[in-house]
């Protein structure tokens, strides 16, 4: 339908790696290829500096220090951490949740990226809007729709009622299990727009060639669009990863206090006991696996865009 | 696209058929699965009783008129609004800036910058929220103008920057050459030349920089005061108190505010593509 679905609505590292050097011949006139001076440039980066430097990165850098430095040089807070069972039981809940729900949106999700490409007409825009219009929703506005879904007398359980299927409501709401029906609604259109901008990439006629050559449209699938999609599933499966280890909407109002997850358990340091330096030391540890894995991964992604010169 | 798809599905039979089915049945159940939750909030909204059921029954305006009388929702909402805004100036401003010095000038340790820009974008919300609760609460600067308008003008700066800095790399340079060549000043140059070719990618940062404050919950959670909270910080409040369906008339109006300003931004970036193509 819209091939301006690019890739810098999702993913914007590349976009700024793609951006072609301006090399000019006419340029060579003026200051080295018209750039700006040193002075000027300084001067137009300094304001962006400043902000994201007093506003985002000092106040980050204090609380991880406060983690190793209040009351004194300690490593308390980490210790405290790695050694109750529940701290880390909640770590562990929050990995595995969070690589259910990609596992669980990447089923779900590649069928619906290849659904794009292929639609037309009326349907391209019907399956466009299933995937933005969630997407653009904000994330309150859905939790909120699954907590009205989920509970006691919620939709879901008055209709299982009057269809005579139970007697009592089930308890639906507050579980793990509804935390991860709710995230993967939540971070499914970030596994379809990645795949979603590999697969339009890929030509047409690389199908039509394996299929000339006599193999079934499945073989051509699995043997030509597959391997080709794979930095797209790459990208958002690190993406919905990442996204869903820091998640604090969902698992704070579909899961309740009795799902805790690392980032409501920051939260719940920081405001209900005042710990804020363990609160600190809970968040060194979420910003390492989500920097980690970032970092691990983008280094992936770019050896397979070398490989497949996509 | 597929033109042998038909020779395929004659000689394959029934099951390809059936294969094709249900995958079919598979991406509607998604599909569904997808919007479901979206389109249940606006026919609750428009309920006629006070509890929420589906399918609604009735149709009435009172959960919209109770939204318009009630001084919090206004107050709320009218504060959020003046947040986005000014978030939205400061940003695009700052984001331009920046753009134009990452691309055209000479910028000691670009790479990195880049990085750092993200960021912003990857850093668990949380994290953010409550370090800078830590960094203004004792300076005062929690529930006023200008604390939550630093903070998310640093979330949201990335998007102005990105999106400006695609612009800028997409226009011919040589336009501005032009202009020098015959004399313009740098700055006249700019402004003439430069600025109204980039000017839809400019708009599109705007608008998604609006979009990142109006829509952004956890930090402004945080450092919400008594006087001035956010909308998203009441909805969250209330979701989590009480489930009456004025959220439920307050969240339709989120969709359709947040849906129009991201067609809007995907409009003017579309544009974007359009003119600056060579």
């Amino acid at each position: 339908m819209e091939t301006s679905l690019s890739t810098h609505d999702v993913t914007p590292s590349a976009t700024l790696e793609a951006a072609p050097s301006q090399t000019d011949l006419t340029a060579g006139v003026f200051s080295q290829r018209g750039q700006l001076p040193a002075v000027t440039s300084l001067v137009l980066i300094a304001p962006l500096a400043l902000l994201l430097g007093w506003a985002f990165f000092m106040p980050i850098a204090k609380l991880l220090f406060q983690s190793i430095s209040t009351p004194t040089w300690t490593l308390e807070h980490y210790s405290r951490l790695i050694h109750e069972p529940l701290y880390m039981r909640i770590i562990m809940r929050t990995v595995l949740i969070s690589l259910s729900t990609t596992l669980a949106a990447l089923l779900l999700g590649y069928p619906i990226a290849v659904l794009m490409t292929r639609a037309k007409g009326l349907m391209a825009g019907l399956v466009a809007a299933c995937v933005l219009v969630p997407l653009w929703t904000s994330v309150l506005v859905r939790s909120y729709a699954w907590i009205v879904l989920l509970r006691r007398n919620g939709i879901i359980n008055n209709a299982l009622r009057e269809w005579g299927l139970i007697d009592q409501p089930l308890s639906l709401l507050y579980t793990e299990g509804a935390v991860l029906v709710a995230m993967i609604h939540v971070l499914l259109p970030f596994m379809i727009l990645p795949i979603y901008s590999t697969l339009i990439n890929i030509s047409p006629d690389l199908t039509k060639a394996a299929l000339n050559l006599g193999a079934s449209e499945a073989r051509a699938f699995r043997t030509v669009t597959l391997p080709l999609s794979l930095p797209g599933v790459f990208a958002g499966c690190l993406m919905v990863f990442v996204l869903a280890l820091g998640f604090y909407i969902t698992p704070a109002l579909v899961g309740g206090p009795r799902t805790l997850m690392i980032a409501t358990l920051i939260s719940q340091q920081a405001t209900a006991f005042l710990n804020w330096p363990f609160a600190g030391a809970i968040s060194l540890v979420l910003l390492l696996l989500s920097l980690g894995i970032t970092i691990a991964f983008k280094r992936l992604l770019r050896i397979e865009r070398m490989v497949t010169g996509v | 696209m597929f033109p042998q798809r038909r020779r395929v599905a004659l000689t394959e039979g029934f099951s390809w058929r059936a294969t094709r089915l249900g995958i079919g049945m598979f991406c509607t159940a998604v599909l569904i699965f997808l919007i479901l939750p979206t389109l249940l909030v606006v026919p609750m909204s428009f309920s006629a009783t006070s509890y929420l059921r589906f399918p609604p029954s009735g149709f009435s305006l009172q959960w919209y008129h109770e939204y318009f009388k009630d001084p919090e929702w206004v107050s709320a909402t009218l504060f959020s609004l003046r947040i986005a805004c000014l978030t939205m100036l400061a940003s695009t401003v700052i984001g331009t800036m920046a753009a134009l010095a990452l691309v055209r000038g000479r910028v000691p340790g670009r790479e990195t910058i880049n990085a750092l820009l993200l960021a912003p974008l990857i850093v668990p919300h949380i994290i953010v929220a409550i370090a800078v609760y830590l960094q203004f609460a004792p300076l005062r600067l929690t529930g006023t103008t200008v604390g939550f308008v630093l903070i998310h003008s640093a979330l949201a700066v990335p998007y102005v920057v990105i999106i400006v800095s695609v612009g800028l790399t997409r226009i011919d340079f040589s336009l501005e050459m032009a202009a020098l060549n015959l004399g313009a000043s740098r700055l006249r140059a700019f402004l003439e030349v430069t600025m109204p070719l980039i000017m839809p990618a400019i708009a599109a940062g705007a608008v998604f920089a609006f979009l990142a404050s109006f829509d952004e919950t956890i930090v402004s959670f945080y450092i919400s005061g008594v006087e001035n909270k956010t909308v998203t910080r009441k909805l969250f409040e209330d979701i989590d108190f009480d489930l009456s369906p004025v959220i439920a008339a307050v969240s339709t109006i989120f969709v359709v505010v947040t849906i129009g300003l991201a067609l809007l931004g995907r409009l003017v970036k579309t544009r974007t593509g359009e003119t600056t193509a060579v």
